[in-house]
């Protein structure tokens, strides 16, 4: 039997289509959204301003379509990493990361991913697929702590503008006053730098944007990061400039610290140069090697005169504190492992 | 964003010839000078956003040539491969840094990743070069009697359904596994699939190759 279609995900619009389609009335497309996204149900029998018969013409072809996670895993620091099935023994993992003042999720995007980041685990498990604007957000939705989100950063598996519509439709039914209704300040997406993802997320979207950089110079960016053969630093920074930011919206730039590789002197003064008049933010980060790769993280003491250095050249640069590492929080190792499991299950 | 990603000109197909099950060869006038390695934007439609693919085909040739496979999932090669001669066809201008360059080199690809490759040969660059590319199946090995010519002994091919003589039987990645005494002072090429880029990638830094030389280009 084939499987229904989960209204869960669906944009305002596609739920008018639909609405249109089973010849209900018009109105019923908002009375949905409100089921789906402001309230506290799971099945559609208990939309109950809806008739009985538009429940059971929608629950015909429709389900409401949470799916709950399967697995959990507990940092001593409050971290949890939660495991959701992805369809065909594939998996995806959301980090939840609570902290004095806010509680983030970290979502994924993607089942594995194509970018194929030196330095990055989930690369090393290939790509396996997109996932759906309903996957997407059933992370965040069967969350057991969702009511205490308060930030969404879409920096879990995948290259979310290698999936550019479902995450755009995701975005926006997070922020939407139909949707989630999230401030879009509070959602993130980050990015290796696909430039036409960026000009299309930045045009049609309010959130936040992150940019992995991990390298001023071109060269030695390369070298870590294919992306760059194809769109280059100089095109990601036009595409940042080109935009009207305004008060409320940031840009952020992710640098992960390796040892030798990328924290010099001229690295600072590489940095200072290519976000010369962006207002922004670097975030530093440590490196959790992964099996097989070739580099370092760079040592706290670096990590801090590195920060110092970018801080007294007038960049706001903070040090993202490390969360989860008992738990194999960088992101892919815990799918990585239970797609293992899976694959050894099946010879 | 510069406009060289985001401008189209439109150009008309010379020719679209099947050369092996499921790939293609698309021909149509160079409009733009290009690095060989470089990839262009492709689409039928002025509202779609360009699918990008690598240019197959020499820096000084008159023809600017595309070469690719039907996507069973995609939309865009099924139409593609069944343009005829005049059809319109939206370029933009040529963009990337996956330069071919004179240095020797090993040049890795699976699939329709060897375009750029192509590209780099028939633009001169073949000196110093191996060329290894990997296949499911025999008749997969574009433009094989050309390169074989062209490459001799440093043209390696590697099927994995299929045997032959002169073909190594197998993945790339056990290809290169079995190899001893990779030279370390080589650039390696790589482009295809990110699984493929990945997984050598990771075979060619445990056998002593600095990252450092390793260049890659992936196909998402």
């Amino acid at each position: 039997m084939q499987a229904k279609e989960p209204l869960f995900g669906k944009t305002l619009d596609e739920l008018q289509e639909i609405v249109r389609q089973e010849g209900l009335p018009r109105f019923t497309a908002k009375q949905i959204t409100d089921w789906l996204y402001k309230k506290d149900i799971t099945s559609i029998e208990e939309m109950t301003n809806l008739s009985k018969e538009a429940r059971q013409k929608l629950s015909e072809k429709y389900d409401f379509g949470l799916t709950p996670h399967i697995t959990v895993s507990k940092s001593a620091d409050g971290t949890k990493k939660y495991l959701f099935p992805a369809g065909q023994g594939k998996f995806i993992e959301s980090a939840y990361i609570p902290e004095k003042d806010r509680a983030t999720l970290c979502v994924s995007s993607q089942v594995g991913c194509k970018m194929g980041c030196l330095f990055c685990a989930t690369g090393k498990q290939g790509f396996q697929g997109q996932l759906s604007t309903n996957q997407i957000l059933n992370q965040i939705r069967s969350l057991p702590e969702r009511e205490m989100l308060s930030n969404i950063v879409f920096m879990g598996m995948g290259e979310p503008f290698d999936n550019l519509e479902d995450v755009l439709k995701s975005v926006n039914i997070l922020t939407e006053n139909w949707g989630f209704e999230m401030a879009p300040r509070r959602v993130t997406v980050s990015t290796i730098g696909i430039v036409p993802g960026i000009k299309k997320f930045l045009e049609e979207t309010k959130a936040h944007l992150a940019v992995s950089l991990h390298s001023p110079f071109e060269e030695e960016r390369k070298k870590i990061m294919p992306i760059e053969n194809v769109y280059s630093l100089p095109q990601v920074m036009q595409a940042i400039r080109d935009t009207e930011w305004g008060r409320q919206r940031r840009v952020s730039f992710e640098y992960i610290m390796f040892k030798g590789y990328n924290d010099r002197e001229r690295h600072v003064k590489g940095l200072v140069k290519l976000l010369h008049g962006i207002k922004c933010r670097i975030n530093l980060l440590r490196f959790h090697p992964i099996p097989g790769t070739p580099l370092q993280s760079s040592d706290d003491q670096t990590i801090e005169w590195f920060r110092d250095a970018l801080k007294q050249k007038g960049i706001t640069t903070t040090i993202r504190t490390s969360r989860g590492q008992d738990i194999e929080a960088a992101c892919g190792l815990l799918s990585t492992r239970e797609l293992g499991k899976k694959e050894s299950t099946k010879k | 964003m510069t406009e060289e990603q985001t401008k189209l000109f439109t150009n008309k197909i010379i020719t679209v010839e099947q050369i092996a099950p499921e790939a293609f060869i698309l021909a149509m006038p160079r409009l733009h000078d290009f690095v060989p390695g470089q990839v262009v934007g492709l689409t039928l439609d002025e509202t779609d956003p360009p699918r990008l693919y690598s240019i197959a085909s020499g820096a000084r040739e008159d023809e600017m040539r595309i070469l690719f496979n039907i996507i069973p999932q995609g939309s865009l090669t099924k139409k593609l491969s069944k343009l005829k001669k005049g059809d319109r066809i939206y370029v933009t201008e040529p963009f990337g840094s996956f330069y071919g360059k004179a240095d020797p080199a090993f040049w890795i690809a699976t699939g329709t990743g060897i375009a750029p490759y192509l590209s780099m040969y028939r633009s001169g660059l073949e000196k110093n070069k191996v060329l290894i590319h990997g296949s499911r199946s025999l008749d997969s090995f574009y433009f094989q009697k050309e390169l074989k010519e062209k490459f001799g002994d440093h043209y390696i091919r590697c099927c994995t359904r299929e045997s032959d003589r002169d073909v190594f039987k197998g993945r790339i990645t056990e290809y290169l596994r079995q190899q001893r005494n990779l030279p370390t002072d080589y650039k390696y090429y790589l482009c295809g699939g990110s699984e493929m880029v990945v997984e050598v990638r990771d075979i060619l830094v445990d056998k002593g190759i600095p990252f450092g030389n390793i260049v890659a280009e992936i196909y998402f």
